[in-house]
């Protein structure tokens, strides 16, 4: 892997470069300087199975660069010993913007979310004292550290940093959206009448650039039983919190397939349907999804067509986050 | 030219004299003081002993406890005249491991202090900083992933009255957020002040920490209906209890 020049990750491959447009950062690396070892040390350490519990599982299993880091066809989350997690992975892209992680919002910053499923019994099922330890005893990552840090210590801090240059570099802000908005690219009709239903219904809670206000809410499903998933509420245990989950952002939902917190939804256009059908929301839905109203049909194919221009090819063939070692 | 070595000489007698004052506010002695902290555990009367020794709570309910951990943090002296010494870093006590036991603070400024304050658990800021080293390192196990933030204490044990399996005591409380914010601070007075002075030797401040207080007052916590405690309910329960288990028990001279 070390020899191929094409993985090799230079100085300029580290600069955080933040798109037009986009706002400051909530994590600015102020703390954890970006170098291109550090980097480099979280790419291997984000592919590498040892930090499961029987080796079977790395980040990389559930989070795939061509889904923009979320796990495609896959509604729940899939961990050790094959068992299955509540919830739909995530996509990883623009997580400097965000102010806490995980569809409950539990974690609050940036370098401590590979814990979660790290110790999680259905994700890696591992200690964090025995992944230090099997990385202490990994002549490889005795030479990474090393590399990145200068001196001997391998320890949580640098771990999670490390990971933190990884994940946290993971920015998508090279969309036909994008360019559309600097004025570089056109839109097509059905684009741009889906541009304009965006904007004058889902806007409210997918606020551009990022296609999130970070919030959590109700987002009408009726709770699927079988998970007992009472979402924000088991964070702040505050009542009406319950099945509240934080708002996703939008980009590259083309490849993020299947939707929603559950993964309950294959196809755009059944979340589209979703919010177009108001009897059918749960009671604790959000107010705000009644302006949506109903939508025609012709409505939803434009809204769909629309969304499509936020796929960021660059962003999800970007050389930086392939795995060197993937045959 | 005789006019430069003139002003250069001039300057650098005041840089001397600069240099001098600075040095001297700083240490005003030639000793740097230590102060010392020593945590003894207790259970009521007795001396705590994991594992084997039988213990009663306020209900007469007998238990054992088998783990003990807990941070402080921010230690405050406060100075007779006003104003105060901050360590503001967090410990990590375990009744296991003696050496956590005693925390030294050094150095200390001369002064006389009349209190001491510190937080039982880890301050908002630091539990939300990320990614820590030292007695903040995860790698503890006392830190919730789920739902970031430290565990302030850890208080285990086994109750024959326990309702869950194996008989079972498990209280992790922590949370930094209202309205289930488990830090607590504790306010120690020294009624015979604390001098910092001249003469030889450290002090030491011996603090007793109670675990019956953790399991009453206000509230007594009745094995049957409240084995455990792991997240944010009734954290604020036992944070309200263990917000008097700290008392002095002396302050002496070591060596």
């Amino acid at each position: 892997m070390d020899d191929n020049p094409y993985f090799r990750i230079s100085a300029e491959d580290v600069k955080l470069k933040v798109p037009a447009g986009f706002p400051r950062p909530v994590y600015n690396f102020k703390t954890n300087r970006l170098t291109p070892e550090i980097f480099t040390l979280g790419r291997t350490l984000f592919y590498d199975k040892i930090l499961s519990k029987d080796n079977s599982v790395s980040c990389g299993s559930c989070h795939q660069r061509i889904a923009a880091f979320a796990h495609i066809d896959h509604s729940l989350s899939h961990g050790i010993y094959a068992k299955i997690g509540t919830r739909n992975v995530p996509a990883l892209q623009n997580l400097i913007w965000k102010d806490a992680y995980m569809w409950d919002g539990g974690v609050n910053n940036i370098e401590l979310q590979p814990l979660s499923p790290i110790t999680n019994p259905i994700e890696m099922d591992e200690t964090l004292e025995n992944v230090i330890s099997k990385l202490k005893h990994d002549k490889k990552y005795v030479v990474l550290f090393q590399n990145a840090f200068h001196d001997t210590i391998i320890d949580s801090k640098r771990l999670l940093q490390s990971i933190a240059q990884f994940t946290g570099l993971m920015i998508s802000g090279g969309s036909r959206y994008d360019r559309f908005q600097e004025g570089k690219d056109t839109f097509s009709v059905a684009e741009m009448n889906g541009l304009k239903i965006f904007r004058s219904k889902c806007e409210n809670c997918h606020k551009e650039p990022l296609f999130t206000d970070n919030s959590y809410r109700n987002n009408g499903l009726k709770p699927d039983p079988s998970l007992k998933d009472e979402g924000r509420a088991k964070i702040t245990g505050i009542e009406e919190d319950k099945y509240r989950f934080q708002v996703p952002g939008l980009r590259n939902i083309e490849m993020t397939y299947p939707y929603m917190h559950d993964g309950r939804f294959q196809k755009l256009r059944d979340v589209v349907n979703h919010y177009s059908n108001p009897e059918n929301f749960d009671v604790g839905a959000d107010r705000s999804l009644q302006k949506i109203g109903t939508l025609t049909e012709r409505e939803k194919d434009e809204l769909v067509a629309f969304l499509l221009t936020l796929t960021d090819k660059a962003f999800l063939y970007d050389r930086r986050f392939a795995d060197p070692d993937f045959q | 030219m005789l006019n430069n070595i003139l002003k250069l000489s001039f300057w650098l007698g005041i840089s001397i004299l600069v240099l001098s004052f600075t040095l001297r506010n700083h240490y005003p002695g030639t000793e740097q003081h230590k102060v010392t902290i020593q945590f003894r555990h207790f259970a009521g009367m007795d001396a705590l002993m994991l594992d084997s020794a039988v213990y009663k709570n306020d209900l007469g309910q007998s238990f054992r406890i088998t783990k003990l951990k807990y941070y402080i943090s921010n230690i405050h002296l406060i100075r007779e005249k006003g104003g105060d010494f901050e360590v503001n870093s967090s410990f990590l006590i375990d009744d296991r491991d003696e050496k956590t036991k005693k925390i030294t603070l050094s150095p200390v400024p001369e002064d006389s202090y009349s209190s001491m304050e510190f937080i039982l658990g880890v301050d908002s800021l630091h539990n939300c900083n990320g990614a820590q080293s030292g007695a903040l390192d995860p790698v503890n196990a006392m830190f919730w992933a789920w739902n970031s933030g430290y565990v302030f204490l850890k208080l285990e044990g086994k109750s024959p009255s326990s309702a869950s399996s194996g008989n079972m005591l498990e209280y992790h409380i922590g949370g930094y957020k209202s309205p289930y914010n488990c830090i607590r601070k504790i306010k120690i007075a020294f009624p015979g002040k604390l001098f910092i002075g001249s003469e030889p030797g450290n002090k030491s401040i011996e603090l007793k920490a109670d675990i019956l207080e953790i399991l009453k007052n206000p509230v007594s916590i009745d094995f049957s209906k409240l084995s455990s405690v792991t997240d944010f309910h009734n954290s604020t329960t036992i944070a309200n209890n263990y917000q008097d288990m700290f008392s002095l028990l002396n302050i002496h001279r070591e060596n």
